[in-house]
């Protein structure tokens, strides 16, 4: 690629201050404010000596730096919540920076291997392109496991007694982060108690009473016992209509019952204000 | 009397059996059932739309408002599947038994969950569960 890049440009790029310096223009005034004039130096001040490099002498570690320092880059901007096209641009604003410098020249051979070298600052457009979509790819992917922890959080409410509230639908993979959240949970603080409340849940069917159940009984093997609360008129008739049993379980029409009832198994006796 | 059927909710997996609920769920509310009575169809709903993608191998459900004679208004769900069929039907309609890890209570379950229950299967040639609630 480079050797077919040809002299001049490699002779326009030796300008580094000029051919930079208006590079960094265009750029700046393309992200509005969202990264600061010195950062933009900063990051295109190294594309661009990488670029040279590669260039000039068909350094191939430069290369190689070249493409690792774009993809640097993409994926800061990514993160920053630019969009593709504009980490694109930013770099194919490379090309107008080097342009505006053969028209002040004027010259036919500069034109010539300026065909080439576009092509060349495309392709390196581009690799800022396909980089940007595998990292956005993985902050929502990221994002999603954060939601499925976020809404499965394991809370302390007491000395000795956790909360578990459940929100949403209970699924083999929800309910294996909860147990492991719990299981952990229970390691860390050494809780007598677990209070689960299924307020959020919409439907309590078999596969979610079993998922209950097995959390109930891990928990149980470390020696914690689990209340379940929040569960309301409709699902506590529709339980009973489907047959589920939850055995021993202690079970409480609200969470403020069940912690009641953790306090008061604990021994912690709540006594009215005597100023009320 | 019967509104235009919606088309058929294809199950193949789990995320299917959610879509399942929330249509039932959006069509009991429209007929009118109540909280308890939505709550009890979304469960039955639940049970069937996993036991046919768990025995049945696959399959979909028909979601549908009805009307009665009288006028009263309903919910009408028909899942149905190619699979392997049950067998012995009694075996399977008795609470607690299952095939799987189950618990073994989504079939009798659903059948007190709802007002109407049929169960059509074929050894070799699938099983459709079509089960209805109505409004009170
Ligand atoms: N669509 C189907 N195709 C083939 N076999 C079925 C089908 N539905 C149910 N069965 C059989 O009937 C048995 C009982 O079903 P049921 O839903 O009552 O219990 P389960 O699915 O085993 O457990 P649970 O529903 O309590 O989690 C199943 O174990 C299975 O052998
Ligand atoms: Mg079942």
């Amino acid at each position: 690629m480079s050797g077919a890049v040809g002299t001049r440009i490699s002779e326009i790029l030796e300008d580094r201050e000029a051919v930079l310096g208006r590079w960094v223009e265009l750029v700046t005034e393309g992200v509005r404010g969202r990264i600061t004039e010195r950062e933009v130096r900063t990051e295109l001040g190294e594309l661009y000596g990488l670029v040279q490099r590669e260039l000039a002498d068909g350094d191939e570690s430069a290369a190689g730096e070249l493409r690792a320092a774009l993809q640097e880059i993409s994926r800061s901007r990514a993160r920053q919540g630019f969009s593709p096209s504009e980490t694109a641009v930013s770099v194919f604003a490379l090309k107008q920076a080097v342009h505006e410098r053969i028209g002040a020249a004027g010259e036919e051979t500069a034109y010539a291997q300026f065909i080439a070298f576009s092509g060349y600052v495309d392709e390196l457009g581009l690799m800022t392109f396909e980089t940007y979509s595998a990292t956005r790819e993985q902050v929502i992917a990221d994002q999603a496991e954060q939601l499925l922890e976020l809404a499965t959080p394991v809370v302390k409410l007491w000395d000795g007694i956790l909360g578990v509230p459940l929100v949403g639908t209970l699924d083999s993979a929800r309910t294996q982060v909860v147990m492991e959240t719990l299981l952990q949970m229970l390691v860390d603080t050494g809780s007598q108690f677990a209070v689960i409340d299924i307020t959020g849940v919409p439907a309590v069917d078999t596969e979610v009473a079993q998922h209950l159940l097995k959390t109930v009984m891990a928990a149980r093997l470390m020696g914690t016992e689990c209340v379940i609360s929040g569960i309301r008129p409709q699902i506590a008739q529709t339980i009973v209509t489907l047959g589920i049993e939850f055995g021993d379980i202690v079970t409480k029409a609200s969470l403020a019952d069940a912690l009641a009832y953790a306090l008061a198994a604990s021994g912690v006796r709540l006594v009215e204000g005597a100023g009320a | 009397m019967t509104a235009p059927p919606q088309e058929p909710v294809p199950i193949t997996s789990g995320d299917d059996v959610v879509r399942v609920r929330q249509a039932v769920r959006t069509a009991a509310a429209a007929a009118g059932l109540s909280l308890v009575d939505q709550t009890k169809i979304v469960t039955a709903a639940s049970e069937l739309a996993r036991n046919t993608l768990v025995y049945g191998g696959g399959g979909h459900a028909r979601v549908e408002r009805v009307t009665d004679a009288r006028g009263r208004a309903g919910v009408r769900i028909a899942f149905g599947d190619d699979g392997p069929g049950i067998p012995d039907i009694d075996l399977a309609l008795t609470e607690g038994w299952t095939s799987g890890s189950g618990l073994g209570l989504g079939l009798t379950g659903a059948r007190r969950l709802t007002d109407e229950f049929h169960l059509d299967t074929e050894v070799g040639g699938g099983t459709t569960v079509t089960v209805t609630k109505w409004a009170r």
